[in-house]
C-alpha cells in the first residue's frame, strides 16, 4: 500500500552535527498490516514516521501511496489518509478545547472546516456513543477540556479521534511512553483493537520489546538509518523476548 | 462633571473593545505577540479621516478600516509564516513600515474631520454622548456577535486548535500558516475598527494616535481577565464580554486619573504601571489557587 524506494535523509549536512538518519531506505507497507519498529535511539524510527506522516522530508528517494507519488504532499494534506498518536499524550489534543471540541475536528479531518455549527446533539450523541465504548466514564465529560484529563485518559482518546474520520494509516509513535502500565495496556488493546476493525495499515514505534510480541504483525529492527531486521509471519510467532533481545542489542 | 466625564470615557472603552478583541485573537486565540497593532490601529483612523472628508458613508467605511487592518495583518501573517519571520519581528516590521504608508496615506500629521457626517451623526446633526454610547454599544453587539459565531462553527474550532495546539491542528488537517495569517488579518481589521471609531468620535485622526495603542490593549484584555476570571470558562462569549467590560474599564481609569489633574505628560506611564499591576494581581491570583 505504501512503498518508500531509496529514501535518504541527512540532518545539518556538512555540519559538525551531521546525522545521517536514514540510509538508502526500501521499504513496503502492505494493506491491514500492524508493523511495530523497534530500534535504538538515534536509529531512524522517528525519522522513518515523520516521512510517512509528511513533517519531514527525504533528501532523496520516492514515497508513494498505491500509485501515487505522496513524497511531496505536505503534513496537512497527508492527514486526508492518515491518523497520528504521538509520544507525548499532550501532542494529540488540544488543551484548551473541550473533548467535544476536540472531536469535532477529528470528525472533519478529511474535510474543510467550514462556517458552519457542527457541534449539534447528534453529533454530541455519537461522540457520547463511541467514548463510552472506552469505558473510562469520559462520556459524562465531554465539555470538559481536555487539559483536565489524565495522559492515559488522553491518549485513549486521541486513538479514538485519529480513526474517527476516514483512516487507512495510523502512526503511532511510542504512545505508551509517558503512561503507567495500566493505561499503557490500555491503550495498546485499544490500539490493536481499532486497527483489526478497520483493517488499518498502522506503524508503531515502541521501546517496549514485549510489546512485538503480544501485538503487530510484523518487526522492523533498526539500527543506523538501516532497517536490519524484518520478521513476520511464523517467525514472528515463534519469538520469544529473549531472542528479540539478543537480536536487539546485537 | 465627572459623570460626564465618566460617560465618555465608556463610550471610548467601548470603541476599544475592538482593540481588545484583536488583541485576545492574536495573543489568546493564536499566541502570537503581535505588535502590528499599533500600525493598524492608526490606519484605521487615517482611512476613515480621508474616506469621510470624501463623502463616504460612515458604514460603509468602517468596513474600509477594518479591510485595511486586515491586508496590514495579513502582511505579518505572511512574514511570519512563509518568510519563516519571528512573529514579533514580523510584527514590528510591519508596524514600522505602516508608520510610513499612514503619513503617505495623510499627506499630513493631522487630519481633522471638520463638517463631515461620521456614525455619531448619523441620525441628527451633532450626536449627544448618549446617542453616541448606542451607537457603540449596538457596533459591539454586532462585533462580538459575530466573532462568537465565527469562534462556535467548525472553522472558529480549526482557529483555536492552531493556537492551542499546532501540531495536532495540522495532524487534523487545518493548514495551520493560512489560518495563522487569517487570525491575524481579522485581529488588525478588528482594531483597525477600533482606530476608525476613535477618530470619528474624537474628530480627527493623527499619525501619533496609535503610539502604545498595543499596550492599553493588552491591560484592558488582561484586566477584564483578571476580574472576571470565573466567568470565563463559562463560554466563549462571556470571555468577549470581559473584555469589552475590561476596556471600559481601563478608560475609565485613565480618564479618573486625568479628572483628578493627572498632567496628561504622565499617561504612559501610568497606563504601564497599570499594565504592570494587572500581570502582577493575574501572577499572585495564579499562585494562591494552585
Amino acid at each position: 500500500m505504501i512503498r518508500l524506494s531509496g529514501i535518504r535523509k541527512t540532518f545539518n549536512p556538512g555540519e559538525a552535527s551531521e546525522v545521517r538518519a536514514l540510509l538508502p531506505l526500501d521499504l513496503e507497507l502492505r494493506q491491514g498490516e500492524f508493523v511495530i519498529v523497534i530500534g535504538a535511539n538515534g536509529s531512524g524510527k522517528s525519522t522513518l514516521l515523520n516521512l510517512l506522516a509528511g513533517s519531514e522530508r527525504p533528501d532523496a528517494g520516492t514515497i508513494r501511496l498505491d500509485d501515487t507519488d505522496i513524497t511531496s504532499l505536505p503534513d496537512y494534506r497527508r492527514s486526508k489518509f492518515l491518523g497520528r498518536v504521538f509520544q507525548h499524550p499532550h501532542a494529540g489534543t488540544a488543551p484548551d478545547l473541550s473533548i467535544l471540541e476536540n472531536f469535532r475536528l477529528a470528525a472533519l479531518r478529511t474535510k474543510t472546516k467550514t462556517l458552519r455549527i457542527g457541534l449539534q446533539q447528534d453529533f454530541r450523541n455519537t461522540v457520547y456513543e463511541l467514548v463510552a465504548t472506552l469505558q473510562m466514564g469520559l462520556e459524562h465529560k465531554l465539555d470538559q477540556p481536555m487539559g483536565k484529563l489524565s495522559g492515559g485518559q488522553r491518549q485513549a482518546l486521541t486513538l479514538l479521534m485519529s480513526t474517527f474520520d476516514s483512516c487507512r494509516l495510523l502512526l503511532m509513535d511510542e504512545p505508551t511512553a509517558a503512561l503507567d502500565p495500566r493505561s499503557a495496556t490500555t491503550v495498546m488493546r485499544l490500539a490493536e483493537k481499532i486497527i483489526r476493525q478497520q483493517q488499518l495499515t498502522a506503524v508503531l514505534i515502541t521501546h517496549q520489546l514485549k510489546d512485538c510480541l503480544l501485538y503487530g504483525d510484523r518487526i522492523l529492527l533498526m539500527r543506523e538509518g538501516l532497517v536490519v531486521e524484518d520478521i513476520s509471519g511464523e517467525a514472528k510467532k515463534q519469538l520469544n523476548l529473549q531472542d528479540l533481545y539478543a537480536r536487539f542489542a546485537d | 462633571m465627572f459623570s460626564d466625564f465618566a460617560l465618555t470615557a465608556v463610550v471610548q472603552g467601548i470603541a476599544f473593545a475592538g482593540l481588545g478583541c484583536g488583541i485576545y485573537l492574536s495573543l489568546r486565540i493564536f499566541r502570537i505577540p503581535d505588535i502590528t497593532t499599533d500600525g493598524s490601529y492608526t490606519l484605521g483612523g487615517i482611512i476613515s479621516a480621508i474616506a469621510l472628508s470624501s463623502g463616504m458613508h460612515p458604514i460603509p467605511v468602517l468596513l474600509l478600516a477594518l479591510l485595511g487592518g486586515g491586508i496590514a495583518g495579513a502582511s505579518t501573517g505572511f512574514i511570519h509564516t512563509r518568510l519563516d519571520v519571528n512573529p514579533l519581528l514580523s510584527g514590528i516590521l510591519v508596524m514600522t513600515a505602516l508608520y510610513s504608508v499612514n503619513l503617505i496615506l495623510a499627506g499630513r500629521p493631522n487630519l481633522p474631520l471638520n463638517e463631515v457626517k461620521s456614525i455619531f451623526q448619523l441620525t441628527g446633526n451633532d450626536a449627544d454622548t448618549f446617542q453616541s454610547l448606542l451607537t457603540v454599544i449596538l457596533l459591539l453587539a454586532l462585533l462580538l456577535g459575530f466573532l462568537y459565531f465565527l469562534l462556535i462553527t467548525d472553522f472558529g474550532i480549526g482557529m483555536r486548535a492552531t493556537g492551542n495546539n499546532e501540531t495536532m491542528a495540522a495532524a487534523m488537517g487545518i493548514h495551520t500558516k493560512e489560518m495563522k495569517v487569517i487570525g491575524l488579518a481579522l485581529a488588525n481589521g478588528c482594531t483597525a475598527l477600533s482606530g476608525s471609531l476613535i477618530c470619528q468620535y474624537q474628530g480627527f485622526a493623527d499619525i501619533n494616535m496609535g503610539i502604545g495603542i498595543v499596550i492599553s490593549g493588552l491591560g484592558a484584555v488582561m484586566m477584564g481577565e483578571t476580574l472576571l476570571a470565573n466567568w470565563l470558562r463559562k463560554s466563549l462569549l462571556f470571555h468577549l464580554l470581559a473584555i469589552a467590560i475590561g476596556c471600559v474599564l481601563f478608560r475609565l481609569i485613565i480618564a479618573g486619573a486625568l479628572y483628578a489633574g493627572t498632567d496628561p505628560n504622565y499617561l504612559r506611564l501610568l497606563t504601564a504601571l497599570i499594565v504592570l499591576g494587572i500581570v502582577f494581581a493575574g501572577k499572585l491570583r495564579k499562585t494562591s489557587s494552585t
